[in-house]
């Protein structure tokens, strides 16, 4: 299980990562790896409001559909276009090409709350 | 690792499912399918008896020849689905593992009935089976049975020796690519798969083995039935698509039935639907466009379905996300858009051509 060290986790297993103003956001390698073959990603429109722990789209793998939640509150400023034509960067490269959505947050301290790398491996680690 | 009639099977191996459905199309696949039965049925009376009771013709059949058939109740309802062989002296009728039991429990009920001269036996615990499929799978096994697994006709069959067992090759499968099905004895099993493994990996022939995943999607893709979705015992073979695969020339359990519904026309059909905007799965509600884009405008988002989807995903040959449904005829058409509800929204579907891949032995 690879865990990027510098973004923080939901328990649901979304990370979000600080990228200047903004939060990139996506699912972590512990994730990919329990669906298997990502087959299709539903991603919400530029623009929309989520609140913190509201499903924003949906990941499907050749198993199961599985709901994507927002790790924080705010706007929808971009979404991974890439992921339409080729859902499987989730599974090569879940913290980087397979990014899914990019938050402006409303409310920054949501980010401190979540749980750090390491928090979030001994939480991954249990299932 | 998932349980599957009895069996623990793998979904998937270490390979991925897309990248093992892959595989299976450009080189060779190999599938551990102990978990499908055998039945041998034998006896003075055997050749009336398989006839009457399978909706296939069969007794044109040489020794040899294997067949794909059903299995009817009365009412024409689909118990199962069989390849059956004929071989010397004796018939082996191949069966999906989840109706092993009935099946057997059925043939030998009306076995009784003929007072001796016929006898079914069960030969699924002392009998292996491992299905090698793929571009390559005949050169694969070519190698390890000095050639005599190239030399056995499509939809028939031989003894061979492979790697010295003695192996009854099919030259049959379920992916729609060229191959073969291999019926051994069980305790041979370790041996000849890693057999054919090594000597994928000798001769350059890239084989890799295959879970239940890939087998499903690469079965889905050529157009070809899982007991249970496009067919079942609430499922008609007319309404099906499988009146080829019944013999209305000779008596067998179940015509009657099926007279009646191709007199009457079957009340739905089973379609192809090309998807967009999401994984269509079973159980998924199909509605017509117009209901569809009338209930998203009214922000119900409900429509009143006209069928279900028996079974759907992602193609990874062809690319497409794609359902098999059944709906009523007069909506089956190709090119009848219709609507798929996913997640609670109707996602645009287009009754499209089975099957989506054409198998490599009918092109």
């Amino acid at each position: 299980m690879k865990i990027d060290q510098s973004a923080r986790y939901r328990a649901s297993h979304e990370w979000a990562r600080q990228d200047g103003a903004e939060y990139v956001v996506g699912i972590s390698d512990h994730a990919q790896e329990a669906l298997g073959d990502i087959v299709f990603v539903e991603l919400p429109e530029v623009g929309r409001v989520l609140a913190q722990g509201q499903a924003f789209g949906v990941v499907e793998s050749v198993k199961a559909a599985s709901d994507l939640y927002a790790p924080l509150s705010g706007k929808v400023v971009a979404v991974n276009g890439a992921l339409q034509g080729d859902p499987a960067l989730v599974n090569k490269d879940c913290y980087g090409t397979g990014w899914m959505i990019r938050l402006a947050a409303s409310d920054a301290s949501q980010w401190a709350a979540l749980m750090d790398a390491a928090a979030y491996a001994k939480e991954a680690g249990k299932e | 690792m998932a349980p599957f009639a009895g069996y623990d099977m793998p979904i998937s191996y270490p390979t991925g499912a897309v990248e093992e459905h892959l595989v299976t199309r450009r080189s060779v696949g190999l599938f551990d399918i102990d978990h499908m039965g055998q039945l041998e049925i034998s006896g003075s009376g055997a050749d009336e008896f398989v006839s009457r009771i399978v909706s296939a013709r069969i007794l044109d059949m040489a020794v040899g020849d294997a067949r794909y058939s059903l299995l009817l109740d009365e009412a024409g309802l689909v118990l199962d689905d069989l390849f059956v062989y004929r071989l010397a002296g004796r018939w082996w009728i191949v069966v999906n593992a989840s109706n092993r039991a009935s099946d057997f429990a059925w043939f030998s009920s009306r076995a009784k009935a003929e007072g001796g001269r016929v006898s079914v036996v069960d030969r699924s615990e002392d009998t292996y089976m491992i299905a090698v499929q793929g571009p390559r799978a005949l050169e694969l096994m070519d190698r390890l049975s000095g050639g005599a697994v190239g030399r056995t006709l499509r939809f028939a069959s031989s003894e061979v020796a492979m790697g010295g067992i003695p192996v009854l090759f099919g030259r049959t499968g379920y992916t729609g690519e060229d191959g073969g099905e291999l019926f051994f004895p069980a305790d041979k099993a370790p041996y000849l798969w890693e057999l054919l493994l090594a000597e994928g990996a000798r001769a350059g022939i890239e084989a890799k083995p295959i879970g239940l995943a890939a087998r499903d999607s690469l079965r889905f893709e050529a157009g070809m039935p899982l007991h249970g979705h496009e067919i079942s015992p609430a499922i008609n073979p007319i309404e099906a698509g499988f009146k080829w695969a019944c013999d209305f020339e000779k008596d067998f359990v179940g015509k009657a039935a099926l007279e009646r519904i191709v007199a009457e026309g079957p009340k739905r059909r089973l379609v192809g639907l090309e998807v967009t905007g999401g994984v269509p799965r079973e159980g998924y509600a199909v509605a017509t466009r117009e209901a569809a884009l009338a209930g998203a405008a009214a922000q119900t988002g409900a429509s009143a379905p006209v069928g279900t989807c028996v079974a759907g995903m992602f193609c990874p040959t062809v690319k497409k996300y794609a359902a098999n449904a059944f709906v009523p005829p007069a909506l089956a058409k190709i090119g009848t858009a219709l609507a798929v509800v996913i997640h609670g929204k109707p996602r645009e579907a287009v009754v499209v051509k089975r099957p989506l891949y054409v198998p490599a032995y009918r092109r």
